[in-house]
């Protein structure tokens, strides 16, 4: 295995060839805020908090795209890059209709969680309060996309781990929107499954098991890493 | 009448084709028949002036009435060009009656009449002196009415009496004038000279001579060597060296390579590609399969916006005479395919481009890889605009030195723009790398007139690039037109787009209008264009109504940042663009438009202050 040296934040870092940056970072012991990332499915850099400053280089990148090259000098905490933070999740917050008080989600919410991380109290930007729809059509789970924040990390569950591909984003601008099937009743898909791991991928309250009530959606305490794992073994060989 | 500088006749060395078929017969009308001039009745007036020449004398019928691509001066169509005796002449059919198209309203008289002289007459004077009037329908001659000479280029000449019925003016254009005398046709070559759904005309012009010459004689090499000496760069914006990145695409591990033409034109107020599509395609496919054969691909894509239904149709026709003739398709080693675009301005950017003609949703994806290493499928793809492409045969003609002489030092060539907004001749000019701005807004376009009580008039900026580009005030207009120059002045190249505003216009509202437009346009894949774009919007909408306080610029200009720095493509990059370089150039006005600072001032929204540092804080979750 080829290994790589490069400089976070100030400290050397070998990462084995091939690594993202993201995965560099963690390696370094540093934490990076990320929403649209989930390990074990591939990764697009939609949600813009894992940006960091790589010497040499105009434009800041998204860790969880970008390839660990030898040498390469990594910012990742700059007092810029702190404010760019702040300003993105207030914009999440803005944009959908995310309420703590009564979400299913509210203690294990990524993007609660993020508020906290980037010291976000308030949005200074005004609430748009799109009107959303929430279905709740399937026998298991339901959807509140007053809650989604368009990570599309359950279409990627879907698609690339379970193949059934039953999520997609719809739309555009403001005006994107998660849809089940060819844009259905999420329970008239007859292509899921049912499996679930869309509600264990998602970050927010958006999906969510209809027992739960408020604040009772918990991650699943040993999926995550399963999934991880069943993303990483050899491909299985042909029978 | 003097010959022209601005639309020679094409008078490059052509192969042994030409000697075949002469293109250019004794008279001839040539109709500009491209979007312009469509809006303008182009096509009826085509259809009654071939009618009136089946019925009309026997001495009309040594005429060839042809339909072409872009004339240049859009705001006077329909046009049309003749040649003749002490031709080319152009002419531009007019109406009294600003609501109907000019082409439309002529009669079968009136066709006949233009038909008969334009057959007939011993110089272009005589053709300008023809009084459609006399031939109107109903037959209301106004008594004595002027003989309608040559009048300043792109100034209507005064509305002849209309005693019932539209009345129709007939006016020469004086190709003299620095808007034809200044162009430098090159990509637009023979745009209005060829009839774009004859693939033998093009041929008798040279077409596909050059690549016909890269398959017998050149390496794909030598072909790189060319465009790299050429100094070509990108003509969609970016800008980036065009034989950089073929070396790029070249030099790939083997395997199957792809290449793309962008055609995807988006830009509000651009309209180059458009023309050359429906101008000269068979131009674009030629520098296209140059392009394939240099990087050594076998097949490739044409993808055009949906919006371009007559670009759509020629094209798709070029194709197929291309591939009837044996020229493109199999056993030419290359197979080129049209895709349509579905509505979505950012498919126009490369990565949302390809994943489109993958039959997916057109959305950006983070580079690198950049499509020259990572394309379609996976294999490494060549991506260029239209115009680069157009070029490319020039280049392998006359020479990589002959296009390196034209232009500036960084910026080589011709650039084409389209002259639009406020300025009194609109359309379409190609000039030489590092012309003025001044040149092109002011001495081609005539400027902006004033309005009518009110005294002044003239320019207030220009916006070029789009809703990616920003504006340049007047007092900068001496600025070259090259990549670099724009770009220290915070506006962009873009593709061409030359968008230029008069006095009446309020700057914070022309960044709201290309905010807007770049609102409806997000494709929404990362949080800043889709959500930022949207409280940008909606921040200068409280400016507008007078509902801001002066510090809210401030927020304003944060976020442009935010957006611009953040954002995963280059649309989303540059959609701010506009309100920063208008912020930039014109502060005062935004100023103005904020409501005094009043007691409440205090209370009124904070500037944001510094995040705290990164990392769990005390009492919160970890």
């Amino acid at each position: 295995m080829v290994a790589l040296t490069l400089r976070i934040d100030g400290q050397a870092v070998a990462v084995p060839a091939g690594s993202s940056l993201l995965a560099a970072t963690r390696l370094a012991g540093l934490a990076l805020p990320v929403l649209c990332h989930l390990d074990g499915l591939t990764p697009v850099g939609a949600c813009r908090l894992c940006l960091v400053a790589i010497e040499g280089q105009s434009k800041l990148q998204p860790a969880c795209t970008s390839e660990a090259l030898e040498g390469q000098v990594v910012a990742t905490n700059t007092a810029e890059l702190r404010e760019l933070r702040r300003m993105a999740v207030e914009l999440f917050f803005a944009e959908g209709n995310h309420v703590c008080a009564y979400c299913v989600a509210s203690g294990a919410c990524e993007l609660q969680a993020m508020a906290v991380t980037v010291g976000m109290d308030h949005s200074r930007f005004p609430y748009q309060y799109p009107l959303r729809d929430v279905d709740a059509s399937h026998p298991l789970f339901s959807l509140d996309a007053n809650r989604c924040i368009l990570c599309s990390r359950c279409v990627r569950v879907c698609a690339e781990l379970e193949g059934a591909h039953v999520w997609d984003i719809a739309g555009r601008g403001r005006h994107c929107r998660l849809v089940a099937g060819l844009d259905q009743p999420w329970g008239e898909v007859d292509a899921c499954t049912s499996c679930g791991q869309c509600v264990e991928a998602c970050p927010t309250g958006a999906l969510f098991h209809k027992d739960d009530s408020t604040a009772e959606k918990h991650p699943h305490p040993i999926r995550a890493l399963q999934l991880r794992r069943v993303h990483d073994l050899p491909p299985r060989p042909d029978p | 009448m003097a010959t022209v500088g601005a639309l020679p006749r094409p008078r490059e060395p052509a192969g042994e084709l030409a000697q075949r078929s002469p293109v250019t017969p004794g008279r001839q009308l040539r109709c500009c028949t491209a979007s312009g001039c469509r809006a303008g009745g182009a096509g009826p007036l085509i259809e009654a002036l071939r009618q009136a020449q089946a019925v009309a004398d026997p001495a009309a019928n040594g005429l060839v009435i042809k339909s072409v691509g872009c004339l240049r001066l859009c705001s006077r169509g329909p046009l049309l060009a003749w040649d003749g005796p002490g031709g080319p002449a152009l002419f531009a059919l007019g109406s009294t009656d600003p609501g109907t198209a000019p082409g439309a309203a002529i009669g079968p008289e009136q066709a006949r009449a233009l038909v008969l002289a334009a057959a007939t007459a011993p110089g272009p004077d005589t053709l300008a002196a023809l009084d459609l009037e006399a031939w109107r329908p109903q037959a209301l001659l106004p008594e004595g009415s002027p003989s309608p000479g040559p009048s300043p280029v792109g100034v209507a000449s005064a509305p002849p009496p209309s005693p019932g019925g539209i009345g129709l003016t007939w006016d020469q254009m004086d190709l003299d004038h620095p808007f034809f005398a200044l162009q430098q046709p090159l990509v637009l070559l023979h745009c209005g000279w060829i009839d774009p759904d004859s693939i033998e005309e093009a041929l008798a012009l040279g077409t596909y001579g050059q690549w016909r010459r890269c398959r017998s004689d050149l390496s794909p090499e030598a072909v790189r060597a060319m465009v790299h000496r050429s100094g070509l760069r990108g003509r969609g914006g970016a800008g980036y060296p065009t034989g950089l990145k073929w070396d790029t695409v070249a030099l790939q591990p083997p395997g199957p390579r792809f290449v793309v033409c962008n055609a995807d034109e988006g830009d509000p107020g651009a309209f180059m590609d458009r023309s050359v599509l429906e101008g000269d395609p068979h131009r674009l496919l030629e520098g296209l399969a140059i392009a394939a054969f240099a990087v050594g691909a076998e097949s490739g894509f044409l993808y055009v916006r949906a919006e371009y239904p007559l670009a759509i149709e020629r094209l798709r026709r070029a194709l197929k005479q291309a591939h009837q003739k044996g020229i493109l398709g199999p056993g030419t080693g290359l197979e080129l395919e049209l895709r349509v675009g579905a509505g979505a301005y950012v498919c126009g950017e490369e990565t949302a481009l390809l994943q489109s003609i993958q039959g997916q949703r057109g959305q950006p994806r983070p580079r690198p890889p950049y499509p020259a290493q990572s394309g379609l499928w996976g294999a490494p793809t060549l991506i260029n605009n239209v115009e680069t492409l157009a070029a490319v045969p020039a280049i392998l003609r006359r020479g990589a030195e002959w296009f390196a002489a034209i232009g500036t030092d960084t910026s080589k060539g011709t650039k084409v723009f389209s002259l639009s907004g406020a300025v009194r001749r609109t359309g379409l000019v190609e000039v030489p790398m590092g012309t003025s701005l001044r040149t092109v807004v002011e001495t081609m376009g005539g400027g902006v007139p004033a309005a009518p009580g009110s005294p002044g008039g003239g320019v207030k900026a220009v916006q070029t690039g789009g809703p990616s580009g920003g504006c340049i005030p007047a007092h900068l207009l001496d600025t070259p037109v090259d990549y670099e120059s724009l770009q220290a002045l915070g506006s962009a190249m873009g593709s061409g787009g030359m968008v230029v505003v008069g006095e009446a216009m309020a700057m914070p509202e022309l960044a709201r209008h290309f905010m807007h437009f770049s609102v409806e346009e997000s494709c929404g894949k990362c949080l800043p264009c889709r959500a930022g774009t949207v409280q940008l919007e909606q921040l200068l909408d409280r400016l507008l109504a007078g509902l801001a306080e002066p510090g809210e610029l401030d927020q304003l200009e944060q976020l442009c940042r935010m957006v611009k720095a953040t954002s995963l493509c280059g649309l989303g990059q540059a959609a701010p663009n506009p309100v920063l370089s208008a912020l930039r150039h014109f502060r005062a006005e935004f100023l103005a438009a904020c409501r005094a600072e009043s007691p409440r001032a205090a209370f009124a929204r904070e500037p944001f202050p510094a995040g705290p540092a990164l990392g769990p804080l005390p009492g919160g979750r970890p």
